[in-house]
């Protein structure tokens, strides 16, 4: 059982959580499993091709699963998931 | 019954050696070492160039420091050519230097004569106490107080962010604050944007900006830009600038940034809010990844939140920007670990900052290249640059 945050664009998709806890022992296995029980994520999170948008970073405690064996790469119970998507509101 | 102090003088100036400051000028690129005797406070007046400054009531023990071989030759002026005769006699005499000479008619001779006089940069006496708290810090000090105060810094946006960054940069002395923001001041803007007030409602954003930083600090110069940042612009707009502080609020712009910043070599400082919550990180060019390659491709229209009006605390822009202003400040200085290839995220209602780590990559389509090579008509290229936003609504 991993911690995933989540980010604020993504909240309405989880009925407004922060964090969920997903089963699951690699970063693919969690992030389907959010996907699974979140229906309204899975088109945001992944693409038609199975892979991770592009547009999303994931990143197991501080680094970035793309260093490190993406969605294979290995989760721990008190692993924490963050999902980063751009932001860029500021000036106006 | 002993002989007068002008008597003593003219004995001593009869056994040393006399320069003409045409000679030492002369000498000068030959490798004399010449030494201004006089108090500080002439010397900040403006000195020979080159010289070492070594006061005559300090000549004992702080000669050895400014020329440790006694072999040197050495040439001591003050303002006339009297303290630099004592002095040299007590070089030759008491501390064993072999080579000392006394420039007749010192410092103002030298003037009169014409020759090249330095100034050095020192702070006026209301900087000195305006900046006090600043000099009390070694990190700090004149030296960095006039790195702050030679810096140019471009803030993008007069704005949520920009307003509390282009506050506190002002009052620290960064010397030139370049603004770029085409809008006006709106009541609904003041909930958070703090460098404007209710009477410069409808009043340019720039202008009202200006009038509070030459209120505040009429050591800082302001550029005004009241354009829209686009490809046609930007590098004209950049180019020059030590630093850019990003807080845009679109995504076509932060990729135009980013591409005109890295083929310029200038290091951004970016930060994004929204609702509770504030991303920051600093993107400088070759030395840390840009903001293409932490974000490769912008999301889909509907999951970026920049293009309508969204909520926002009115504090967090604060936060955000003052976090910015810290790392614009540390850049100039040189001081402490910069947010560079680190992205921070504040969460206000939790009150929780994470911090993630940004990798180069070396397949970017922009900072993996040489900045020569990235061309005018590839900068701010954006998949459907003209119908992202269109497509939110």
């Amino acid at each position: 059982m991993a911690t995933v945050r989540i980010p604020p664009v993504l909240r309405p998709s989880v009925g407004g959580e922060k964090e969920v806890s997903a089963e699951g022992s690699s970063v693919g296995e969690i992030l389907r499993s959010v996907a699974e029980s979140h229906p309204d994520t899975e088109s945001q999170l992944f693409s038609a091709d199975g892979g991770l948008n592009r547009y999303v970073n994931v990143y197991l405690n501080d680094e970035d699963v793309r260093v490190l064996d993406g969605l294979e790469t290995a989760v721990g119970a008190g692993d924490t998931l963050v999902i980063l998507p751009a932001m860029a509101g500021g000036s106006r | 019954m002993s002989p007068s102090g002008a008597d003593v003088l003219r004995q001593i100036k009869s056994r040393i050696d006399e320069v003409d400051p045409a000679e030492v000028r002369d000498d000068l690129s030959n490798g004399v070492v010449v030494i201004d005797v006089r108090e500080p406070e002439e010397w900040s007046a403006g000195h020979i160039p080159g010289a070492r400054h070594v006061p005559k009531s300090y000549l004992e023990s702080r000669i050895e420091a400014a020329v440790p071989d006694r072999s040197e030759h050495v040439v001591l002026y003050c303002a006339s050519g009297n303290r630099s005769a004592w002095a040299a006699r007590t070089l030759l005499d008491d501390l064993g230097y072999e080579r000392v000479e006394s420039m007749t008619g010192g410092f103002t001779l030298w003037k009169d004569r014409g020759y090249e006089v330095e100034q050095p940069r020192t702070l006026t006496a209301e900087q000195r106490e305006r900046y006090s708290r600043h000099l009390l810090l070694p990190e700090v000090g004149i030296d960095g107080q006039q790195k702050l105060l030679d810096a140019k810094v471009l803030l993008l946006g007069a704005g949520g962010l920009g307003s509390p960054a282009a506050l506190y940069l002002a009052a620290a002395g960064v010397g030139t604050l370049g603004i770029v923001d085409n809008d006006e001041v709106d009541l609904s803007n003041l909930q958070r944007q703090v460098i404007h007030s209710s009477e410069r409602i409808g009043v340019s954003k720039v202008d009202s900006a200006e009038q509070t930083i030459t209120a505040l600090n009429p050591d800082v110069k302001v550029e005004k830009y009241p354009v829209r940042l686009g490809a046609e612009n930007i590098v004209e707009i950049l180019r020059g600038y030590d630093i850019v502080l990003d807080g845009l609020d679109n995504f076509p712009t932060r990729y135009l940034l980013n591409d005109a910043s890295v083929r310029l070599g200038i290091p951004v400082v970016s930060a994004a809010i929204l609702g509770f919550e504030g991303q920051l990180s600093v993107f400088k060019p070759y030395d840390g990844p840009c903001y293409r390659c932490l974000f490769p491709v912008p999301p889909p229209a509907e999951l970026a939140p920049s293009c309508g009006a969204n909520g926002v605390l009115g504090v967090l822009p604060g936060t955000m920007g003052l976090l910015q202003a810290t790392e614009v400040i540390k850049l100039i200085l040189g001081e402490g670990d910069p947010l560079i290839g680190r992205l921070l995220m504040y969460d206000a209602l939790a009150a929780t900052v994470t911090e993630v780590k940004v990798r180069r990559d070396p397949d970017c389509p922009i900072c993996s290249r040489h900045p020569e090579e990235i061309a005018d008509e590839e900068m701010g290229v954006f998949p459907d640059y003209e119908a992202f936003c269109a497509g939110a609504h």
